[in-house]
């Protein structure tokens, strides 16, 4: 699977509910970010939770979060980083 | 946040067998210690694994401890050629550097605190933690408190750690949430200008490569 996106991308993180194993945090579920890294690909762990060999490998970034956009309130100057596949994360235009 | 207090179990069902010999688990629950037996055990049996390559793995696991991590510290701060690769490819140049295979191990990444710029490291999902370079983590990086508090509450979580930061300063929280394992490059405190490579590793912490502190910036 190809990179969709490049640092400096503005994303969001999709909103979906899984009743399965991932990798993605709630409290970062549909918020907006931007793409600080791009990591290349890695073995899905929603198949590698569930023995499979985790195909097709899935690019991973790693996205800045302003903390108002996660929380609803300000911090003074303060960030979170978190890692996020591909398949979770949509262009935020 | 107190460090090490928090974590003692005490799970005393009513009808456990009072002659039952004492495990001493720190924290793990005894349930938890009979899942882990039991499907160790099974494993064994089914020729997954053997005795032997559990043990290896245990001595492997506790060889590594933060020295590692301080030596590269330690480089960085002395080569400024070596900080720019380890913080472009940070895998590499640590298996270089130390002389280790880390071809196993999780990727790893170092992000550099700076008077702009401070990073604390976290996992909100489980303990995600750079082992191959820190050892084990500490019992309060895997506490729900620490967990959830970190990415709510940064900078009253960091003053509980003794480590005040102005607010010009920008914190960055790096949830450690896939495949990367996070390690932080501290700042180097002026008083080490003179010193060694050797002497500079006894000068640098466990917490401030997590980054929950910074080094003091006086001899300890």
């Amino acid at each position: 699977m190809k990179p969709s996106f490049a640092p400096g991308d503005k994303v969001r993180v999709v909103a979906r509910e899984t009743a399965t194993h991932c990798r993605t945090p709630h409290y970062l579920r549909g918020k907006r970010g931007v793409v600080s890294r791009v990591f290349g690909t890695f073995p899905n762990p929603e198949q590698l939770a569930y023995h499979r060999i985790g195909v097709p490998h899935v690019p991973l970034y790693q996205v800045d979060f302003d903390y108002a956009e996660v929380w609803g309130k300000a911090a003074p100057n303060t960030r979170i980083s978190a890692d996020i596949f591909q398949h979770w994360l949509e262009a935020d235009r | 946040m107190p460090h090490d207090h928090s974590h003692h179990h005490h799970d005393h069902p009513h009808d456990h067998d009072v002659h039952a010999p004492i495990n001493e688990s720190h924290g793990a629950r005894s349930d938890s210690i009979l899942l882990e037996r039991a499907l160790r055990e099974l494993l064994i049996e089914k020729g997954v694994f053997t005795p032997a390559d559990v043990q290896r793995q245990i001595e492997l696991t506790e060889s590594r401890d933060p020295e590692l991590g301080a030596k590269v510290v330690a480089h960085a701060w002395t080569d400024a050629a070596y900080k720019a690769w380890l913080l472009r490819d940070a895998k590499p140049a640590i298996e270089t550097y130390l002389g280790i295979d880390l071809n196993l191990t999780p990727e790893l990444v170092v992000v550099e605190n700076s008077r702009e710029r401070h990073h604390v490291i976290c996992c909100t999902l489980c303990s995600c933690y750079p082992r191959a370079i820190l050892g084990i983590p500490p019992a309060w990086y895997k506490s729900l408190e620490y967990r959830s508090r970190v990415v709510i509450e940064p900078r009253a979580v960091l003053a509980e750690f003794g480590t005040r930061l102005a607010d010009d300063v920008e914190i960055r929280v790096v949830d450690s949430t896939a495949d990367m394992r996070y390690m932080v490059l501290p700042m180097r405190p002026r008083y080490t200008e003179n010193m060694s490579e050797a002497e500079l590793v006894g000068v640098i912490t466990r917490d401030s490569m997590i980054g929950v502190s910074v080094l003091a910036e006086r001899p300890q």
